[in-house]
Order: C-alpha cells, then structure tokens, then sequence
C-alpha cells in the first residue's frame, strides 16, 4: 500500500482549518525554532547541513541547493535572496498549497537562507493570480515582524532581514530564474543570458540566490533534523520527499508528498487512484507541461530524477499529467503548444516564431488539416530551436522555454509516431480531391 | 448591484491616498524601479484598468519613460489597457481543465455574458488543477465548477451578494495592499 511521507506538507494537512496562521504555526508547529537554531549556528555549518541533505532545487531544473549558495563570490554585497513563488508550469500546483497552506514554513525557510548565505534582504515572487495566497504571504510576513522574526537584530543576534512580498502580474516566464530577476526590477520579465549565474550577477547585478517555494520549505526540516537525516530519505541522488501534483483523469487529483524513489505507479494508482472510470491509461506527462511524455510500460520506474534523465524526460515541476485511452494525443500537444506560443517572451527568434509555428501545424494536425509531413516538418524546424531534439535539450535559446516547445513534438513521435503518420495520409487522402491540381 | 466599475475616462489617473500609499510601497524597495508592477496593481485598482494618465504618473514617481512603463505593462495579462468592468472571469482550458469540461465552460460563459461589467477570459494554467474545471473571479478560485453553478456565481458577486475583490485582486474591500 504506497503511503505519503509528509514533512512539508505535514503541518498544512493536519490543521487544514488555521495552519498559515502565527498562532497556530508557533503553538502547534515550532515555527521559527530551526531559524532560532540556525542563528546559533556558523554559516558554514548551515551550508554543510543543506549540502550534505542532498537536497535538489524543487522548481523544475534539480539543481543541488547547497551548490547554488556556495557559488556567491567572497565578500561581495549586498546579496539578495528571491523566492520563487510564481508557480506556472501547467499542471503544478504545489506550491499553492505550500504559500497558503503554510506561509511562516517558507518565511522560515527564507529567513534561514538569507542568514546563510549573509543576505539582508529578501523577495518573494508570488504569482500575480494567487490573491489569498499573496494575502496570508502578506500577513504571515507582518506576524513575523511583529514577533521579533524578521526587521533589524533579530532575537538579538545582530542579523537584520527584510523580507518583501512582490506581486506578479500574469507572466509564466517570469518563473524562470532570470526572467523573475527582470521582472523584480520593474522589466518585462525577460530571462537573461548565462553566464553570468545569478550567484554572481543577479538581481539589481548583486549577488543572488533563487529558490523555489518547496526547497525554501524544505530548509527548516533540514536544520531541525540534520542533513543526514533528509539524505537518508529517498533514493540516489534524489533524497528527500516531493510534492506532487497529479491531476487529468484521475480519480483523486491532488497533491502527495512522497519520498523518492518511489514508482509512478504506485503514486498514480496506489494515492490518485488510478485512471478513473475504469479506463485505461494511454501515456502520462510526467514533470510538467515541459517533460518529455511516458508511457503506461513505464509506470513501475522510480520517481528519480537522473532515471528520468536515462528515460529522456524529467521530474521537472513534480506534476503528473493522466490521460485515459479516450485523449487525442495531438489535442493535448496542440494545448501545449498553444500555451508554449502565448507564454514566449519573444527575446529569442528561434522560440517566439518556432513556438507559434508548432502551434499552427499541430492545430491543422489536430482538426484533420495536417499534410501528410507534417509530423516530419514539425521535427525537422524544431531542430532550430532543439539541436538533436534528446533530453538532455541542446537550445538555441536563452531559456529553457525554447526547447519545452518540442518536448510534446518529440513525445508524439516517439511513441505515437507511426499513428500519427498514417493518420495524416488518411486525412490527405480524405480531402484530396480539394487540392487544386496545379499544371 | 455590480462591482464598482472603474473610471473608463483615460485621463483619471492616480488619487491622492494612492499617491501616499504609492511613496510606502517605493520606500520598500532597495530600487525604485522595482516598484512598478505594485503601481501598476494600485493604479488598476482605482480605475479598473491601467489608464494611459495613471501610466504617466507612475513614470513620473518611479524617474521612468512612459514608454517604459507601457512596456512593462503591456508584457502581463492581468494588466487591462482598456476599461474590462467590474468582474474579470478567467476560465483555464491548459491541459488538466482540457480534458475535465475546461473549453465548453470558456464557451458557455462567453455566450452567456457577451459585453457589460463581467469579462470572459481564457486563461492559462492557473495552478490548481485539483480543481478542474477551475475559473477565478477577480482571482478568488472556483472549482471543480459547472456552467450553470458558474453563471449563479458570477450572478451573486454581480449583485454584490459576495464580495468581490479588486480587478488585481489585491483586496476586497478596495482599501489596495
């Protein structure tokens, strides 16, 4: 019987009725003693702790979140911390539940962070859409305040931290790590070229770390219980637990912390419930709108994120996407592209006119207009934004938009390719005697 | 009675409290310039939309171009260039509410509410796909809903029988955050 283990979520779910508020996170939760902790501790010890956790940036790229603090160049400041709380990826919503559910968990987080890596002053960027999640942010943040957590010399230590909700304003790529930078700073939120990293030259060109809401709520876990005590958890490379979001035709959408290294199956079928209605299930997406699809024969691999590597897709965002035997494939790559078309900021020529060019040939596809090439064409002008098209992606882009816009094109080939074709010819055939016949 | 409907007039910028609560809210920031989007929410908030007047003023207190300021405000979608009403209705259709009644929702909804003070929009994933088919009022969250529980919502906030917040969703008793 798969089980959650719940550590993030743990809280939130036992007192779904006042978790985010102070009172309930001080009496029943400790809010805030890994951060009374933390202050006791040598930075270096912090680092070491996170580090040896293993943990790996929850957002989508898996980056190691000790490795990204210690990438901060010696004496230089002041240093910035940003929260990424613009949760976007179609079909995660993890992180909605983290910042409403538990605000003071991630300000905990944060506040930790920012002592670590000797920031003063942090952000945290939320989603323009999540009102009520802005809200209690807003009031979780001005509790903390109030009770000596954050402001000048906190509990006495002679840290100062300010910690500032910012709003977005509808942008998915202003979830991507620079482009959240550009927009913090009043621009359209353009993502940046690397290098420079962020850690060197990120916000206001000071340096900068960027984590994702569930590895920030993560942090004081970590404190509490000691790096070696996370990395225990898990499987690999991926330690700990993830929160994900599983939703299409399930039978129970939500959200379940598990640890890694569990199997899909056991997640899909064993906590969601399995296809609902008794159907079967024809291919799942497994990272967000992003990931590169799977297929039911890989329901039994693990959640891992280098396995998911070997089967060329990711964990990305922790949202898994079902679709019974009923779904046109092409519908749900059309919708993708669609979405990957209307999110493209248009600073890199390969993905804002490629993205718009998927979308059109997946849309005459869909409706039974698609030449008999075109599956062909789609992946022969893809190459210009995914040199080789294999996860790992190649791009020709600044950010990780660019090639997300294939990844449903190389998914439709891979597994549905042969099907796609004859369906194309049979379509041609259909309507050949429509085709002027030219001399 | 329906939500306070905005100021279509382009002219109407910001008031004097928002020009008070404007300098607390640059005073936060280690830069002036990050400031912005917050106006751009405040100024939205008081009009019902980002008028080109209130456009200027923002420029005016941040040390921006106009045109710097269009640009940023032109890149977000909840930002509204014209007047929308009172109600924005954001319908998703992304790839969980696709195969959960998303689309026919999106349709129905623009059939029944065709122009006045409530705006049907398609939006994209709205992150609580749990929820589908899922839709915000003035980004307050409905789901898993159907058409006809949909138009008896909109019709209660319309009426004022449930408190809509702001058209940025800041507040939802206007006093901006």
């Amino acid at each position: 019987m798969a089980e959650e283990t719940r550590i993030v979520t743990k809280f939130l779910r036992a007192r779904p009725k006042d978790s985010w508020t102070f009172e309930a996170a001080r009496k029943h939760n400790k809010a805030y003693a890994a951060f009374e902790k933390a202050l006791g501790m040598e930075r270096a010890d912090i680092l070491e702790q996170v580090t040896m956790s293993g943990l790996r940036g929850r957002g989508g790229a898996g980056f190691g979140a000790g490795q990204k603090w210690s990438f901060l160049p010696k004496d230089v400041f002041p240093r910035y911390l940003a929260v990424n709380a613009d949760e976007g990826e179609p079909s995660t919503f993890k992180d909605h539940m983290l910042i409403e559910g538990d605000p003071h968990q991630i300000i905990e987080g944060a506040a930790i962070t920012a002592f670590a890596i000797e920031a003063d002053c942090a952000f945290i960027y939320i989603r323009g859409e999540f009102a009520l999640g802005a809200e209690r942010l807003q009031q979780a943040v001005d509790d903390a305040y109030a009770n000596g957590y954050l402001g000048t010399n906190i509990l006495k230590s002679g840290f100062d931290l300010d910690v500032i909700v910012h709003r977005g304003a509808g942008c998915y790529i202003a979830g991507d790590e620079t482009g959240l930078l550009s927009s913090l700073e009043g621009e359209r939120a353009m993502p940046r070229i690397k290098p420079p990293f962020p850690a060197v030259q990120g916000l206001y060109a000071a340096p900068t770390v960027v984590n994702n809401v569930e590895t920030m709520s993560t942090i004081p876990h970590i404190i509490r219980r000691g790096g070696k005590w996370y990395a225990g958890l898990g499987v690999n490379r991926s330690t700990g637990t993830r929160v994900f979001s599983v939703s299409g035709m399930v039978e129970r959408p939500g959200n379940y912390e598990v640890e890694l290294g569990m199997s899909f199956r056991d997640l899909i079928e064993g906590l969601a419930g399995g296809v609902r209605g008794g159907k079967s299930m024809k291919f799942f997406i497994p990272g967000g709108a992003s990931a590169p699809w799977l297929m039911p024969e890989h329901l039994d691999e693990p959640l891992d994120m280098d396995r998911a590597s070997e089967l060329k897709t990711m964990l990305g965002s922790g949202a898994i996407m079902v679709y019974d035997e009923t779904v046109d494939p092409l519908l749900v790559a059309w919708r993708l592209a669609k979405f990957f078309a209307h999110e493209s900021c248009g600073k890199c020529t390969p993905c804002r006119e490629g993205s718009g060019w998927i979308e059109k040939v997946l849309y005459r596809m869909v409706n039974g207009l698609g030449r008999p090439d075109d599956l062909d064409l789609l992946l022969d002008f893809g190459q210009s934004i995914v040199p080789g098209l294999n996860a790992p992606f190649s791009q020709t882009t600044i950010c990780a938009l660019g090639p997300s816009t294939m990844s449903h094109v190389v998914s439709l080939d891979r597994f549905f390719g042969d099907e796609i074709r004859a369906r194309l010819r049979d379509d041609a055939a259909r309507r050949s005697h429509l085709e002027v016949k030219s001399a | 009675m329906a939500r306070v409907v905005g100021d279509a007039d382009a002219r109407s910028g910001l008031s004097d409290a928002d020009r008070r609560r404007a300098k607390e809210i640059i005073a936060r920031y280690p830069h002036a310039k990050s400031a912005l989007l917050p106006l751009l929410h405040l100024a939205q908030d008081r009009n019902g939309w980002v008028t080109p007047a209130a456009m200027e003023e923002i420029a005016d207190l941040l040390e921006l171009t106009p045109a710097l300021v269009l640009g940023t405000c032109s890149f977000y979608t909840m930002l509204k260039r014209e007047p929308v009403g009172g109600l924005i209705v954001s319908v998703c259709t992304n790839v969980s509410c696709l195969v959960n009644g998303g689309p026919e929702l999106l349709d129905e909804l623009r059939a029944r509410f065709v122009d006045g003070d409530v705006l049907v929009e398609e939006v994209e994933c709205l992150a609580a796909c749990d929820l589908a088919p899922v839709l915000q009022v003035n980004y307050e969250f409905h789901g898993p809903i159907t058409t006809e529980a949909a138009v008896d919502l909109i019709e209660h906030y319309r009426r004022g029988e449930l408190a809509a917040r702001t058209v940025s969703g800041t507040s939802r008793n206007g006093d901006g955050a």
